[in-house]
């Protein structure tokens, strides 16, 4: 499953293959261009943005822009740049993802090896339900959290980045159990294993593609949150996309686009990371996760 | 996805769940209802309660805070006599379609040239799927800088000395859809890419081998064989595209705020105009109710079928 | 200092007994730069006081930061202080019992006696009692000009929106926007509205935003303003900026002559160190009709159960309308203090009008006060649409007459 299996091409500087790497070098650029329009601004200093092709090189570098984005820029009276939401954005994340990977990892085996009644209608109402728009849902959830008393704190705003991230992860995870093969279950069942133990010993350790694909799901979309982060918790916990809209919202009379961009890369950072570190996982856990089943 | 024909895509998976109801119905299905009571209470009281809770709000007079003061269908009859309000479904439309058709076909030509056992695929994959990391809210802050007429490309263009050049499709009221378009495809298609990537991983080597012996040209082989086995993937990426796109909202914010002049309006940012911007919470439930119906009116049908076919079978 | 402490000691004696620092969190939307260095001031004189200021910043104007404060207030775990435009949206927060009695203070403090014009309070003010404390006026009616444009140009500085009109193909020609104009679309509808208290005169304007008379919305003197407004419309071709204060900028460095806007964009003026009437022009009322609207911004304050709390929101209430908040707040924010009394020494040439106009009592009431945010976001999307379009002159008027019939 993971070699390619297109039809081989024959000679190294065939006409096709110029055409086939020509194509994706072409798009290539096409992809990488705003990155390195981001990277090349946030090193320039203001003068030069002015005055110069956005495309070109600084000509001379500076990393003022990051150091401004990270410790200077302004939220309100703040002056302490994104560092201050970095932490606050690691913890809100950490038990999110956790929380969120956690029940829809369970919720999908069960959906996929303990079917029950009803089972497929609740799973079809969650898909319906990625559709729509969650500004919708705003007060309501206002409502239902302050009648449980968590509104406002850390755990109110992970419950709220669980239910979020249910239909797609549980999706994910309903996809990749049903297509393990089935004497798999057959033989822990005769060994006595029940509904947990299967999970946790049998199932759990074969699974890591998935649990990363899920994860750099959830990693993205909770670190990238703004609406979620600023409604459901206080100041004193606001994520660091609050100070990135703070400051690429906020002009002090010229739009910084070289803090903008810095400021942007940073925030981007932790996501990025991830990515680029999962690499083939991700492709192996959406192949199995996507497309199957 | 979850929910579509598998003896396409896999062979692997057999009818687990049919025969192992049976030995194991109350019990164990317990430890099973508890373990997806998180689910079932999202479905029921996030997804179901709080869209009911919008859906009743919709028919009162709701300003600035929920109440419920029911004045029947005055806020459809307002709803439909808003002209943003026609602007914000042509709009969604054409971006809908657009996206749908541009973001399916790259990400298969993308995929489709990736299988083609390239050096560096790892590379190319990496390069592709990287703006998926990042928001809406960096990505159309990106293209705004991009499309900026004065320093953007079209001011790179004129400094070359083609000074007639014209591209800033952010300030022209015609092209701004275009202009969210080309963000969104950057920002979405390395996901379908990598969707279909997978797809076409999955396809037996025997089908390439039998076409290449019957001597049918590599592109045909795509069109009549690969393409119509590979339809889970399609629905897949369809419904993952979909659901984007209906509630584009922060892309619209960040790049053009609507702009110019309303031409870039789209639904979600109707609704959260109408409950934030105009303290009409009523109006924007009623919008919203609107987008709701459309979507269930479209994959209620989907549902029944992919969920029908499988309980007959 | 020293004399500020005190004073505002002993308002924090007659408003409450305060008995230890209260971590009091205030959320606003002040983020630009002279609006930040205003806020700062309030933030100063608060911790002098002894209390902690825990700031609640977003940035994005009210539309972003409004949903936050409302589900704050609705899921019970409230910020203790919250910036609005006060007016009519307020009202329903006031209706269900979310908000902080401040009657009491008022009255100790003489709010009636010394807020100027006292149409502030009455906005503040719902059935009897009073629910706000106003900061500050702040006045749409200016139309801001940078004189140095003009000197190059050999022209002299425009007096009165005729004449701006007239020399602006010789500004167009000499590279120049004559009018900057954001791409928001509260900033158009703003400023259609100043040229129609301009052009149509007072009565007119009362009669259609006031009284909402869909006649006079669609008469012969609304019609002069949409011709006006069509006209306004070319002179702003190539203002491609979004934010008001990134418009205030091209006026600032000269890539545009002119802009009109709120005095909120004076504080811009001030940080980018230029004087006012030296190196740019002030034009109240476009300089045809000297009137000024009185809106402004007023602090509302949650209800909340702790006694400790509900004390330290009635002392920061009182301390917003103190003599010394008043001034330094107001001189850095660019906008007018709330009460007659005070000493403006360090205003410059461009407050002195403002102040002088509303000593005459030339006032008209805000729009915020007059409109509901339904109808203000329905002019917003209808103006806006006609700015960034070629929507003739006479259809607009007969879309801005059914908004303004359907008004409540």
């Amino acid at each position: 499953m993971d070699g390619p299996r297109g039809p081989r091409p024959r000679r190294i500087l065939s006409r096709g293959n110029i055409m086939l790497y020509g194509t994706l070098i072409v798009v290539a650029i096409y992809y990488l261009l705003p990155l390195w329009v981001m990277v090349m601004t946030s090193l320039k200093g203001m003068p030069e943005i002015r005055m110069g092709n956005i495309f070109a090189p600084p000509v001379e570098i500076t990393f003022e822009p990051w150091v401004k984005a990270w410790a200077e820029a302004c939220t309100g009276l703040n002056c302490d740049g994104l560092s201050r939401g970095f932490w606050n954005s690691v913890r809100i994340l950490v038990p999110s993802v956790a929380l969120s990977i956690a029940v829809a990892s369970v919720s999908g085996y069960a959906l996929s090896m303990w079917r029950f009644r009803g089972s497929e209608t609740f799973f079809a109402i969650l898909l319906i339900g990625a559709f729509i728009p969650y500004q919708v849902m705003l007060y309501p959830i206002v409502i239902l959290l302050r009648e449980i008393g968590l509104y406002g704190s850390l755990w109110g705003l992970v419950i709220v980045h669980t239910i979020f991230g249910m239909p797609i992860n549980t999706l994910l995870f309903r996809n990749w159990f049903a297509a393990i093969p089935e004497e798999l279950f057959k033989a822990a069942r005769v060994d006595g294993a029940g509904f947990w133990g299967i999970f946790l010993r049998v199932l759990v350790p074969m699974s890591l593609p998935i649990f990363t694909v899920s994860a750099i799901i959830q990693v993205t979309g909770i670190w990238n949150d703004f609406l979620f982060g600023v409604v459901y918790t206080t100041p004193a916990n606001y994520p660091m996309t609050v100070q990135l809209n703070n400051i690429v919202n906020s002009v002090q009379g010229v739009k910084e686009y070289n803090v903008n961009m810095a400021a942007t890369l940073l925030t981007g950072l932790v996501p990025l990371i991830v990515y680029f570190a999962s690499g083939k996982l991700f492709v192996r856990g959406i192949a199995a996760g996507a497309v199957k089943g | 996805m979850a929910v579509t024909d598998q003896a396409a895509a896999s062979p692997v998976r057999g009818a687990s769940a049919a025969p192992l109801r049976r030995p194991m119905r109350l019990f164990r299905n317990l430890s099973a209802k508890i373990a997806t009571l998180p689910m079932i209470l999202t479905a029921t009281v996030i997804f179901v309660g709080c869209t009911g809770w919008t859906v009743v709000h919709s028919f009162t007079s709701s300003r600035l805070l929920p109440r419920l003061d029911f004045v029947g269908l005055d806020q459809y009859d307002r709803l439909w006599s808003t002209p943003k309000w026609y602007v914000a479904i042509q709009n969604l439309a054409v971006f809908g379609v657009l996206s749908l058709i541009f973001s399916l076909v790259i990400g298969f030509v993308l995929a489709a040239l990736l299988d083609r056992k390239v050096r560096g695929e790892d590379v190319f994959r990496t390069i592709f799927l990287y703006p998926f990391a990042l928001s809406f809210v960096v990505t159309g802050l990106v293209w705004q800088w991009l499309l900026n007429p004065e320093l953007g490309i079209q001011g790179v263009v004129r400094d070359l000395g083609w000074t007639s050049f014209t591209f800033d499709p952010l300030y022209n009221r015609d092209l701004v859809i275009y202009g969210l378009l080309i963000a969104a495809l950057w920002q979405g298609t390395g996901l379908v890419m990598c969707i279909m990537l997978a797809g076409l991983r999955s396809v037996d080597d025997e089908i390439w081998k039998a076409a290449r012996v019957d001597g049918i040209p590599t592109w045909k082989t795509y069109t009549h064989v690969i393409i119509p086995m590979m339809r889970p993937v399609f629905v897949t990426a369809l419904v993952l595209i979909a659901s984007g796109i209906v509630k584009v909202y922060d892309l619209v914010v960040a790049m053009t705020q609507g702009g110019p002049g309303g031409a870039s309006e789209v639904p979600a940012k109707y609704v959260m105009d109408a409950m934030f911007g105009a303290q009409n919470l009523g109006q924007g439930f009623a919008a919203s109710t609107m987008m709701l119906l459309s979507v269930v009116i479209i994959l209620i049908p989907w549902a029944y079928l992919e969920f029908g076919g499988r309980r007959r079978g | 200092m020293r004399l500020t402490a005190s004073l505002l000691g002993a308002t924090a004696l007659c408003a409450a007994t305060a008995a230890h620092a209260i971590d009091f969190e205030v959320s606003h939307w002040w983020t630009s730069g002279g609006e930040a260095n205003a806020v700062a001031k309030i933030a100063e004189a608060w911790e002098a006081t002894g209390n902690t200021w825990v700031d609640g910043a977003i940035a994005g104007s009210g539309d972003t930061a409004r949903p936050i404060m409302i589900s704050r207030i609705l899921g019970g775990d409230p910020m203790d202080a919250f910036q609005f435009n006060h007016g009519r949206q307020a009202e329903e927060m006031i209706q269900a019992g979310l908000l902080l009695d401040l009657t009491d203070v008022a009255e100790e403090q003489g709010w009636r006696d010394i807020v100027n014009p006292p149409s502030l309070l009455d906005a503040c003010t719902y059935e009897g009692r009073i629910y706000c404390a106003p900061i500050n006026i702040h006045s749409w009616q200016w139309m801001w000009l940078n004189n140095s444009v003009y000197e190059e140009l050999g022209l002299p500085v425009p007096t009165n929106w005729d004449e701006f009109v007239d020399t602006a193909d010789e500004v167009r020609a000499a590279g120049k926007v004559p009018l900057a104009m954001g791409g928001q679309s509260w900033q158009s509808q703003g400023a259609f509205s100043v040229m129609a208290v301009a052009l149509a005169g007072r009565d007119a304007w009362m009669a259609v935003y006031g009284d909402k008379n869909a006649e006079v919305a669609a008469g012969p003197e609304f019609a002069r303003v949409f011709e006006a407004a069509a006209a306004a419309r070319e002179l702003s071709r190539g203002s491609n900026v979004q934010d008001w204060n990134q418009a205030t900028n091209m006026v600032i460095t000269g890539e545009a002559a002119a802009q009109i806007m709120g005095d909120w964009a004076q504080g811009e003026f001030a940080m980018a160190g230029m004087v006012a009437g030296e190196d740019y022009t002030c034009l109240p009322g476009l300089g045809v009709n000297a009137l000024i609207s009185t809106g402004g911004d007023a602090f509302y304050f949650p209800r909340q159960d702790d006694p400790e709390v509900t004390a330290a929101q009635k002392q920061f209430a009182a301390m917003l309308l103190s003599p010394e908040v008043q001034v330094s707040f107001n001189l850095a924010k660019g906008s007018l203090p709330v009460r007659g009394d005070v000493d403006l020494a360090a205003a410059n040439d461009c407050m002195r009008k403002g102040l002088e106009i509303l000593a005459q009592g030339n006032t008209i009431p805000d729009g915020n006060m007059l409109l509901t945010p339904d109808t203000t976001q329905q002019l917003n999307d209808l103006i806006s649409e006609f700015w960034a379009t070629d929507m003739s002159a006479a259809d607009a008027q007969a879309r801005f007459a059914e908004i303004i019939a359907s008004a409540d």
